[in-house]
């Protein structure tokens, strides 16, 4: 499960570790609040945590430009992060607030920052692909040169959309780069059990998408890799398939007992936990020190205290606004767009 | 005021909006080269290239799927899917996506996306190609569902359909594509959503024709005048979302009767709804039960005497017609709606 490449990548710029590390331990921490809460109740419905992956989300998201476009799936908490939404607008949507990212119409599972070209959360398995696709058209229509990183879990390759838009990604020589985030289980089937071919960097070769691997533990190496794949799908317009090696350390959602799994498993692989492997990867080399490491994981512990008092704060929908944003209605239109059975004046 | 066929009047609709707007593009299997399976994308290709007019692998979820994309990122795509049977494979990306992204992220992105497809039974094509799937996308809140009956509103629909913000299944018949009609000229020239076509004026009963079924329930009022002395209303609603209910309402208000016909099945259907719609609204205006004739609730057989009477034609209607005025249909049992059987 270890990537086939030098194990220690270079390191980047003080500044932009600083930064790696701070949005990683930000995402961690922030995942971990969203578990309290749910506990708690203060969230509703599914919660994907994407706790154990934080490096294959900061390494794969910092290879872009921020013009280029980010598509994710219903374990997309870390993916607004990454990109900069606001961690009191992701957590006022895990609350079904109006200051949500999504206005709390989404939830956990469709967060959503057009400005911040985070294209969305899909809550169907593989939903997203052929959107990603259709991204890198618009981009290649257009005549820009931006390229769509599109991701998705192991359990996602086996969908009809897998095969579909790969085929047509690279018939059309669209500028995607498709990230399979390899956490090693579709919900709680493992690879081994779902996908008759494991080695999932060779799933798109049939339909003439080259794959590479990073380890997706080491936020380095994924860095290192998807930069040369995001420059190489720049350059030649047509997709790469990445296979991003992680682990989820948490159940699939919060519903999740975990029968399908060893206590040791989970407890090898938090052994390789990106975050303080990070961290102290930075502090041998000088780069910071057990002073600002600690810094650093407190100001993230702050942030989240301050998303969770935002999104507290945040007012619930207001019932009249359940019929807005179905449509965009036109003027020039008229008759029935909606049957109101509800009546939300009441 | 040149008479086009209805696939003439598709394809200059196509052709002026890819004119107008440079981010209209079509994509579907077989429009290019092939010029479409019903050659409504005919000379397109020659016209407009490669880049504009896309011929797919056959993956129907994933190319409404890139449409969906492609309109997020600000373009305006038209996918063509051979026939609605196979809407079926992309009913997800249709449903869970198209339909819902602007709702599910509080008006972030829009998706202004036309797909298009033909529906319909009547060339023996047996129980997968032969569907009229009106009402399953009528039931899916942040679809607009079109269904021109005529060559003039095939191509003024189409045009609104492709300004439009909203995510549009635009559903054709194959029986139609050949059929010929007066279409306005100008390239302005637009059919609004949400405007019914009043087919034809009347006293005695109000007749609502769905799809093809506005074309039967014209025919069936010939003769119905012609036979019969009743004189029929014959409303052609042309969108089903937005649905102008208020010219039906009108009617039913003047008529007090109404039938509602339709190709697809009666379970849970366009005429199931639209009847629903007038008990909540006009009951009063009601002299007696809102009648429907609908496609029969089996898959579509292929043998043709089977399939002849497995959708309406015009006997059906005027039965239906003369049993809601308390007319006897002379030499035929009335169309009733059959008490269900197993």
């Amino acid at each position: 499960m270890t990537a086939n490449v030098e194990p220690m990548a270079a390191l980047p710029e003080p500044d932009v570790a600083r930064e790696w590390l701070r949005t990683m331990t930000l995402i961690r921490r922030f995942e971990e609040r969203a578990g309290e809460m749910y506990a708690r109740a203060k969230v509703g419905g599914f919660l994907h945590l994407s706790i154990g992956e934080e490096a294959t989300i900061v390494g794969s998201a910092r290879a872009l430009r921020e013009r280029d476009y980010l598509i994710s799936t219903y374990r997309s908490h870390g993916h607004a992060l990454v990109r900069g939404t606001p961690p009191e607008n992701v957590m006022a949507e895990l609350f079904g607030r109006v200051d949500g990212c999504s206005g709390g119409r989404g939830g956990s599972m469709h967060m959503f920052d057009a400005a911040r070209r985070f294209m969305g959360g899909y809550g169907i398995v593989g939903g997203n692909l052929p959107i990603a696709a259709g991204l890198a058209l618009a981009s290649d229509y257009d005549g820009t040169d931006d390229v769509t990183l599109c991701t998705f879990g192991d359990g996602a390759s086996n969908q009809g959309t897998f095969g579909e838009t790969l085929n047509l990604a690279a018939l059309w020589k669209l500028p995607v780069v498709f990230i399979v985030t390899n956490n090693q289980f579709g919900m709680g089937t493992s690879l081994q059990r779902h996908s008759a071919v494991t080695d999932l960097q060779r799933k798109g070769e049939s339909l003439g998408v080259p794959g590479m691997r990073c380890d997706g533990m080491d936020v380095l190496d994924t860095y290192a890799v998807l930069c040369e794949a995001v420059a190489r799908v720049r350059e030649e317009r047509r997709p790469l398939l990445v296979e991003a090696v992680t682990y989820r350390f948490r159940g699939h959602s919060m519903a999740d007992p975990e029968q399908y799994r060893s206590k040791d498993e989970v407890a090898q692989w938090r052994e390789r936990d990106p975050i303080p492997a990070f961290a102290a990867r930075l502090i041998d080399a000088g780069v910071i020190d057990d002073a600002e490491r600690q810094r650093i994981d407190a100001d993230a512990i702050a942030r989240v205290d301050a998303a969770v008092a935002f999104a507290e704060a945040s007012p619930f929908p207001a019932p009249e606004s359940l019929y807005d944003d179905v449509y965009v209605l036109d003027p020039r239109s008229s008759g029935w767009y909606s049957v109101r059975t509800t009546d939300v004046a009441a | 005021m040149p008479e086009l066929r209805y696939r003439e009047a598709l394809n200059a609709a196509l052709r002026e909006e890819l004119r107008r707007d440079e981010r209209v593009f079509l994509m579907g299997e077989d429009i290019g080269v092939f010029g479409g399976a019903f050659k409504v994308t005919e000379g397109l290709l020659d016209e407009f290239g490669e880049r504009r007019v896309r011929d797919t692998p056959i993956s129907e979820n994933t190319i409404v799927g890139v449409g969906v994309g492609a309109a997020i990122a600000g373009l305006r795509p038209v996918v063509e899917l051979m026939t609605i049977n196979f809407a079926l494979l992309a009913f997800d990306q249709i449903v869970n996506h198209a339909a819902h992204i602007h709702y599910m992220f509080a008006g972030q992105a829009t998706v202004p996306l036309v797909v298009r497809m033909p529906q319909g039974a009547g060339h023996q094509l047996g129980p997968t190609h032969s569907h009229c799937f009106e009402a399953l996308f009528l039931h899916v809140p942040g679809l607009l569902v079109a269904t021109p009956a005529t060559a003039a509103d095939a191509k003024g629909l189409l045009k609104s359909a492709i300004r439009d913000e909203n995510p549009v299944i635009f559903i054709e018949h194959e029986s139609l594509y050949g059929v010929r009609g007066d279409v306005p000229d100008g390239e302005e020239t637009l059919v609004r959503f949400g405007h019914a076509r009043v087919a034809r004026e009347g006293s005695d009963v109000t007749v609502v024709g769905v799809s093809r079924m506005a074309l039967t329930a014209e025919r069936a009022a010939a003769k119905l005048a012609d036979e019969h002395g009743v004189d029929a209303e014959v409303i052609d609603p042309r969108t089903l979302r937005p649905l102008d209910l208020d010219t039906i309402l009108a009617s039913v208000a003047k008529t007090n009767r109404c039938v509602i016909v339709e190709e697809g099945w009666p379970h849970g259907g366009v005429g199931a709804n639209i009847s629903s719609l007038i008990s909540e609204q006009a009951f009063d205006d009601l002299d007696a039960p809102v009648r429907r004739v609908s496609g029969a609730d089996v898959p579509m057989p292929y043998s043709k005497p089977l399939e002849d009477i497995a959708y309406p034609h015009e006997p059906q209607v005027v039965a239906a017609v003369l049993d809601t005025l308390g007319l006897a249909a002379p030499g035929a049992e009335a169309a009733a709606v059959e008490r269900g059987g197993r």
